[in-house]
C-alpha cells in the first residue's frame, strides 16, 4: 500500500500549518476588535432605539429619532463588500493607510454597528413593560431604569444577540479578505480563488466552521446559564 | 389624606379620542383600605395610575397630604412616588435577580446603603412570611409567593399608601384570600393606607372599609361598603354586586318581567310562597342573587309574572306593602344587558 501522500495534500497541509496558526489568529483579534468597537456604538445607539420612542423611557424628539431609524436602515441595506470599498477614506483618516487587517476592521465596525443595534434593540423591546412601569412606580429615574432593569433583564437575550452578532461579523470578515484583510477569509480566497487550491480552501472553510460552532456553544451555553427564568437547566 | 379632583383623562389614537376617566371625585382618608372597583375598560387601572402620575392627568389634581402630585417637577415626583408603593396582577418582579435583591431594589433606587438594605429587606421577606426565599429567582416561586415578595418591595420605600392593581386577581381563591389578610394585616399594622382596585366583590367584601364603584369612566357610588351592598343606588353597582342577578336566555315568551331588590329586610320570610298563597298567583323564579348578611335579605330576584294584568297588579301591590322590598319592572331592552 501506498503510504505518501498526493503531493496536492501535502502541499495543502504545509500551506495550513504555516500560515493557518496566524491567519486563525488574525481572524480572532479582527473579529474580537469589531465586536467590541461595534457593540460600544451600537449597544447604546440600540437602547436609545428603544427608550427614545415616544411612550419610551426618555422620549427623545421624533426628528432624532427618525433620522436615528433612517441611518441605521441605509448602513444595513448596503451590502458589505460595497461598504467596505465605500469606507476605505474612513480608516485613511482614522488610520493613515487603507490596507491591511486593522484598516478591514474599520470597515467592519461601520458595517457591523447598525446590525448589533437592531440586535440590541430587539432584545431590549423583550422586557416586559410591566417590570419598568414597576420601576417607575418606585421611582427610578431614566438612567436607573435602563442601567438596573432594561439591560440586566435582559442580560440572556443580549448574549444571544452577541453570539448572533459575533459570527455574523466572522463572517464579514472572511469576505474582507477580499480587500486585504487578514485572516482565514484571506487564505480560503487567496488559494482557492486566486490559484485553484480548493483543498487550502476547503480547509479554511471547515476551521471557520469550527470557530462558528464554538463560538455558538459557548455563547448559547452561556445564555442559558444566565438566564434566572429557566428553572430546570441540564 | 389622597384627595382626586376633577380628574380628566383622554387618550388620543389616530381615529378618535377616548375618555377613560371622566371629572373624577374621591377622597381617602389616612389608614383606611379603600376599594375601587368597575367592570374591565371601566377606567380602574388609568385611575391608579394617574394617582401616582405614571399616566398624566388632563385635568385635575392629585393631592396627597397637601401636596400636589400635578404640579411637582419630573425630579420631585419621583421623589414623592416613593410614599406611594404599587403591586400588580402580573407583580412585575426582576425576573433576573434573586427575591432578596427584588426587595433591595427600591432602597438602591433611592441610595440606601448596600448593607442597611439588606437587613431591611430580609426584616421584610420575614414580614410577609418568605424568609427562606432570599436566594431563590421568581420563577422558582408560586403565584401567591411572587405577590408576596412584591408586597415585601413594596414596602421596602417605607410608603404611606400601598395601591393595589389587581393584586389578587392572578390567583386562585385560596392564595387570595392569604393575600388580602396579609394586606389588612400590614394596613394594621404599619399604618399604610391601602387602595384596592379590583372587579371582584369578594374582594372588597374582604377587606375594604369603603369603596367606590368606576362605571364608563366615572365614579358612580362611593360609600361604606356595607352601605352600598345594602342600597346599591345605580344600575353598576347591583351589576357588580349581584352579577347573576340577571338570567340572559331565560326569557319567558309571554308576560311580565319584575326584578325584586331586597333592601335589608328580614330573610327568614317566604316571601314567594306567601305570595303564592296570599295572592294566588304563581309566579315563576328566573333568577336570584341574594346574599343573607346578619340575618337580612340583600340581594336581587327576576320573577316571570302570570299574562293575566290583574294578577300581575296583585302581585305588584302585595309586595309594595312589603318593608325594605322594591318592586320593580325590567323592560325588554334593559333585560340582559
Amino acid at each position: 500500500m501506498n503510504m505518501a501522500l498526493d503531493p496536492k495534500i501535502a502541499e495543502a497541509l504545509r500551506i495550513i500549518c504555516t500560515e493557518g496558526p496566524f491567519a486563525i489568529w488574525e481572524t480572532l483579534y479582527s473579529v474580537a476588535l469589531t465586536t467590541l468597537f461595534a457593540y460600544v456604538i451600537g449597544l447604546p445607539l440600540g437602547v436609545i432605539l428603544v427608550v427614545g420612542e415616544p411612550g419610551g423611557v426618555f422620549p427623545l424628539p421624533k426628528t432624532l429619532m427618525y433620522v436615528l431609524n433612517v441611518v441605521v436602515n441605509l448602513l444595513r441595506s448596503i451590502p458589505f463588500l460595497i461598504l467596505m470599498i465605500m469606507v476605505i477614506p474612513l480608516a485613511r483618516l482614522i488610520l493613515g493607510t487603507s490596507v491591511g487587517t486593522p484598516a478591514t476592521i474599520v470597515s467592519l465596525v461601520v458595517a457591523a454597528f447598525p446590525f448589533v443595534a437592531r440586535v440590541v434593540e430587539s432584545s431590549l423591546r423583550e422586557v416586559n413593560g410591566g417590570v419598568i412601569e414597576a420601576a417607575q412606580s418606585m421611582g427610578a429615574s431614566p438612567m436607573q431604569i435602563i442601567l438596573k432593569v432594561i439591560l440586566p433583564e435582559s442580560l440572556p437575550s443580549l448574549i444571544s444577540g452577541a453570539t448572533i452578532a459575533l459570527t455574523t461579523i466572522l463572517s464579514y470578515g472572511a469576505m474582507s479578505g477580499i480587500l486585504g484583510g487578514g485572516g482565514l477569509g484571506k487564505i480560503a480566497i487567496n488559494y482557492g480563488y486566486y490559484q485553484y487550491n480548493y483543498i487550502v480552501m476547503t480547509a479554511a472553510v471547515i476551521l471557520l466552521i469550527i470557530l462558528v460552532q464554538i463560538f455558538q456553544s459557548v455563547g448559547t451555553w452561556l445564555a442559558v446559564k444566565e438566564d434566572k427564568r429557566i428553572t430546570r437547566k441540564k | 389624606m389622597i384627595e382626586i379632583r376633577g380628574l380628566t383623562k383622554k387618550f388620543t389614537t389616530a381615529y378618535d379620542t377616548f375618555t377613560a376617566l371622566s371629572d373624577v371625585n374621591l377622597s381617602i382618608e389616612d389608614g383606611e383600605i379603600f376599594g375601587i372597583i368597575g367592570m374591565s375598560g371601566a377606567g380602574k387601572s388609568t385611575l391608579v395610575r394617574c394617582i401616582n402620575l405614571l399616566e398624566k392627568p388632563d385635568k385635575g389634581s392629585i393631592i396627597i397630604n397637601g401636596c400636589d402630585l400635578t404640579a411637582l417637577s419630573e425630579k420631585k415626583l419621583r421623589c414623592q412616588r416613593r410614599d406611594i408603593s404599587m403591586i400588580f396582577q402580573q407583580f412585575n418582579l426582576l425576573m433576573q435577580k434573586t427575591c432578596l435583591k427584588n426587595v433591595c431594589f427600591p432602597m438602591e433606587i433611592a441610595s440606601v446603603p448596600r448593607e442597611k438594605a439588606k437587613a431591611r429587606a430580609m426584616e421584610l421577606l420575614e414580614i410577609v412570611g418568605l424568609p427562606d426565599k432570599a436566594l431563590a429567582y421568581p420563577a422558582q416561586l408560586s403565584g401567591g409567593q411572587k405577590q408576596r415578595v412584591a408586597i415585601a418591595r413594596a414596602l421596602a420605600s417605607n410608603p404611606k399608601v400601598l395601591m393595589c392593581d389587581e393584586a389578587t386577581s392572578a390567583l386562585d381563591p385560596r392564595t387570595t384570600r392569604s393575600i388580602l389578610s396579609l394586606i389588612a394585616d400590614i394596613n394594621k399594622r404599619l399604618n399604610i393606607t391601602v387602595i384596592i382596585i379590583t372587579h371582584e366583590m369578594a374582594v372588597i367584601e374582604a377587606v375594604c372599609s369603603r369603596v367606590a364603584i368606576l362605571d364608563k369612566s366615572r365614579v358612580v357610588e362611593c360609600g361604606k361598603v356595607e352601605d352600598i351592598f345594602a342600597n346599591p343606588k345605580t344600575e353598576a353597582a347591583r351589576r357588580l354586586f349581584y352579577p347573576d342577578a340577571q338570567p340572559e336566555t331565560q326569557k319567558p315568551s309571554s308576560g311580565t318581567l319584575v326584578r325584586l331588590v331586597f333592601e335589608g329586610g328580614t330573610s327568614y320570610e317566604p316571601l314567594i310562597a306567601s305570595l303564592a298563597i296570599d295572592c294566588g298567583v304563581k309566579v315563576n323564579i328566573l333568577g336570584a342573587d341574594t346574599r343573607n348578611i346578619n340575618g337580612k335579605a340583600f340581594g336581587t330576584m327576576l320573577l316571570g309574572l302570570p299574562d293575566n294584568p290583574v294578577d300581575a297588579a296583585k302581585v305588584f301591590a302585595y309586595i309594595k306593602q312589603r318593608p325594605h322590598i322594591r318592586i320593580e319592572e325590567v323592560r325588554d331592552n334593559e333585560h340582559g344587558a
